[in-house]
């Protein structure tokens, strides 16, 4: 090596510190003024297309579209492996070291109410935006906690309502055996009994890891319902369906109530399989102009069809920038409830859900539209899967705060 | 009507016929495991990978060429099979004379990569694939109702499975493959080429995971979780059947797929489990496997 290399080396290294320290005084300048969001949610398994990369593609965009106004967002993304732990291990690591202000979506409800918990303690915000479980308005509500996209009560009600008065009175569960499928099943069941039906029985899957219900199928039929309620989602309920098809129940005139189904769970089952099913979102990209306007946006970007959960990813995340720029960046930063709470007291208004509001119990209303799925023939282009049967409007769509036993709102 | 154990006969006997039928898809798998494992001494932690790339095979030849259901049986396995034999031979060759840890991870990281590129091509929420017309439709049995196409699906897996069997028991090519295991020197020194002979032993291992994938499009969805779901009770499969039988990788792949099957009605939480509970029991009792040589 020769002299001159050496000494450049050596000023190098003492100019390292210098420069070091300058950029870390620079991002400490910038960190204030910068909202970090943070995505978790299924990426790699059954939940991945109903919410995942696409979802994450959403929030960018509403990040982007915030940042156009000069404040600074920045988002980040972790897979939680639908695991409880993994997801706790996930959000506590964003909170206490990477300075994350909201984490967004929780994905499967039992990593959701894991998520919550921390949240509340940490004093930050959680935007929850595919998590189905009613609870999280409920008994595990929380002041730092905005349920926005659905929940089970309300899918309950919405297609599990129009079954029973459509004839179907009598019901056997496909349950998946987690927090989320008996909460579905248990509000579902409710619902059915409280308009005069029966619950004949219910049978508990595995969850994750079980791909052949065949022998469910088999035992809810031996129970002779008119209804067979899929009490799961993703993968669970695209197997489902196409094995209910396989074993012939439409021919021996039961029905299937998908409770829970996504445009891409439909996509996934075909048209020929799925035709006739009904289903509740809260979002379906051709409603509206501003819908439509939407995924005209995001078209690009994604590969799956946009459902209520990727939409709910930007307007939670955009209604909770609003709100933190309304009071400032580091007033937002600062409290995870004031920031829930200023967003309660705004109103809500964008492109996939229209016009709404989040009650005090943190649970976002907005109409539900039950759809039928349509025949290959009726369907005229991508993604054009739903006829739109009727709307519920937000205030009717959900549970009544009084009935859902919201500790914080009652004291 | 009778009932057995405080269920109705004809709902156990139906519960039966559909774990036979899961069976037979267990049975097909891990007859490729025990197949690969026996004449290769890899544990191919890709098969539940490759089972998956037969069913995309199977969808891509209807999707993207309108090739349909039967010649999609016969070309699926071959194109996946000509996949496995490259992977055989740039990878997997290179590590035969290691321990079998090295196969397990090479294998274990190649279904790692082969899922999340598939992942990322078509998303995880699966595509569709219909039931061919000339299966489509169901037999009313009198207890259930048996869909024509499962039917077929059990006897393509027996027939495949006796095949397989008297291929490797019963014929002079079996008796090259069994004799490469024991000695391949000396089998070489005979004037067989043995590596060719093993490479062609990985892509029908291969060939065979990439049948039940095919024969699993019309009625699972069609999904890069697919095969890792199926994976962990085949490699159980395998090892109570004992590493590297071919006769106990049939035969306890049938008899497991009755037994989870059972567990469906009488603790349908536990139907995940069982399987494992089985293989503990097994391997305190008789670590080779109920027919492995200790």
């Amino acid at each position: 090596m020769t002299m001159i290399e050496r000494r450049s080396l050596l000023a190098g290294a003492a100019a390292a510190p210098v420069l070091a320290g300058w950029t870390r005084r620079r991002a400490k300048a910038q960190a204030a003024n910068t909202i970090r969001v943070a995505l978790l949610c299924d990426f790699s398994g059954t939940y991945r297309d109903v919410t995942g990369p696409t979802e994450l593609a959403c929030i960018r965009q509403a990040a982007a579209e915030f940042n156009a106004t000069g404040m600074n967002v920045e988002v980040v993304f972790a897979d939680n492996q639908n695991r409880p732990d993994v997801g706790s291990n996930v959000t506590r690591t964003w909170i206490d070291r990477d300075g994350v202000d909201a984490v967004v979506d929780g994905g499967a409800s039992s990593v959701a109410l894991a998520v919550n918990d921390i949240v509340r303690e940490k004093n930050k915000v959680f935007l929850n935006t595919s998590s189905a479980t009613s609870d999280l308005t409920g008994r595990a509500c929380s002041p730092n906690t905005v349920h926005w996209t659905y929940d089970t009560w309300m899918l309950a009600r919405s297609t599990g309502g129009a079954t029973v008065k459509a004839g179907g009175d009598a019901w056997f569960f496909i349950t998946a055996d987690y927090a989320f499928g008996h909460a579905l099943e248990r509000d579902t069941a409710n619902f059915v009994k409280a308009q005069g039906g029966r619950v004949l029985g219910q049978v508990r899957t595995p969850f994750p890891g079980t791909t052949d219900f065949s022998s469910f199928l088999v035992q809810a039929v031996a129970a002779r319902p008119k209804v067979i309620g899929l009490a799961n989602a993703g993968s669970d309920t695209v197997n489902c369906i196409k094995q209910a098809s396989e074993f012939g129940l439409g021919r021996r005139g039961i029905r299937l109530a998908s409770l829970l189904m996504f445009l891409p769970d439909v996509h996934a089952i075909g048209l020929s399989t799925a035709q006739g099913l009904i289903c509740t979102e809260t979002f379906y990209w051709d409603l509206n102009d501003r819908t439509r306007a939407f995924k005209a946006k995001m078209r690009p970007q994604v590969s799956v069809p946009l459902c209520m959960n990727h939409a709910g990813g930007y307007a939670a995340v955009l209604h909770y920038l609003k709100a933190a720029a309304d009071m400032g960046v580091a007033a937002a930063k600062a409290s995870g409830a004031e920031t829930v709470a200023r967003m309660k007291a705004m109103p809500c208004d964008d492109d996939c859900f229209g016009p709404g509001r989040i009650r005090e119990d943190g649970r976002k209303l907005h109409p539900a539209y039950l759809f039928q799925v349509k025949s290959p023939e009726e369907s005229r282009g991508e993604w054009d899967y739903y006829k739109l049967l009727q709307t519920t409007p937000g205030e009717d769509a959900f549970r009544p705060m009084s009935e859902g036993g919201c500790a914080f709102v009652r004291s | 009507m009778d009932d057995i154990f405080g269920i109705p006969a004809p709902l156990l006997f139906g519960q039966l016929l559909l774990g036979l039928i899961n069976g037979a898809f267990y049975a097909m798998l891990s007859l490729g495991l025990a197949v690969i494992f026996g004449l290769l001494n890899i544990v191919n932690m890709a098969h539940g990978a490759q089972f998956m790339m037969g069913a995309f095979a199977a969808w891509m030849l209807l999707a993207w060429f309108g090739i349909g259901y039967w010649w999609a049986l016969l070309l699926a396995p071959i194109i996946i099979a000509i996949t496995g034999i490259i992977l055989e031979r740039l990878l997997i060759s290179r590590l035969y004379k290691l321990d079998h840890l090295y196969g397990l991870l090479l294998t274990f990281g190649l279904a790692l990569i082969i899922e999340g590129v598939f992942r990322n091509e078509f998303g995880s929420s699966g595509l569709p694939y219909r039931i061919p017309d000339a299966l489509s439709g169901a037999w009313d049995l009198g207890f259930m109702f048996m869909p024509v196409y499962r039917g077929w699906v059990v006897i393509a897996a027996l027939v495949l499975c006796l095949a397989t069997w008297l291929i490797i028991e019963k014929t002079r090519l079996g008796a090259y493959l069994r004799a490469a295991t024991e000695n391949a020197a000396l089998v070489q020194a005979f004037g067989v080429n043995v590596p060719r002979m093993v490479t062609l032993t990985y892509g029908f291992g291969v060939a065979l995971a990439a049948v039940g994938g095919v024969l699993a499009a019309p009625i699972y969805s069609v999904n890069p979780q697919m095969g890792s779901n199926l994976i962990i009770v085949v490699f159980a499969t395998v090892v109570i059947g004992g590493m590297g039988s071919i006769l106990g990788a049939i035969l306890t792949g049938f008899t497991l797929g009755v037994v989870e099957g059972l567990t469906k009605v009488f603790w349908p939480e536990a139907s995940a489990t069982v399987i494992f509970v089985i293989m503990a029991i097994v391997l305190l009792a008789r670590p080779a496997g109920l027919f492995g040589r200790a």
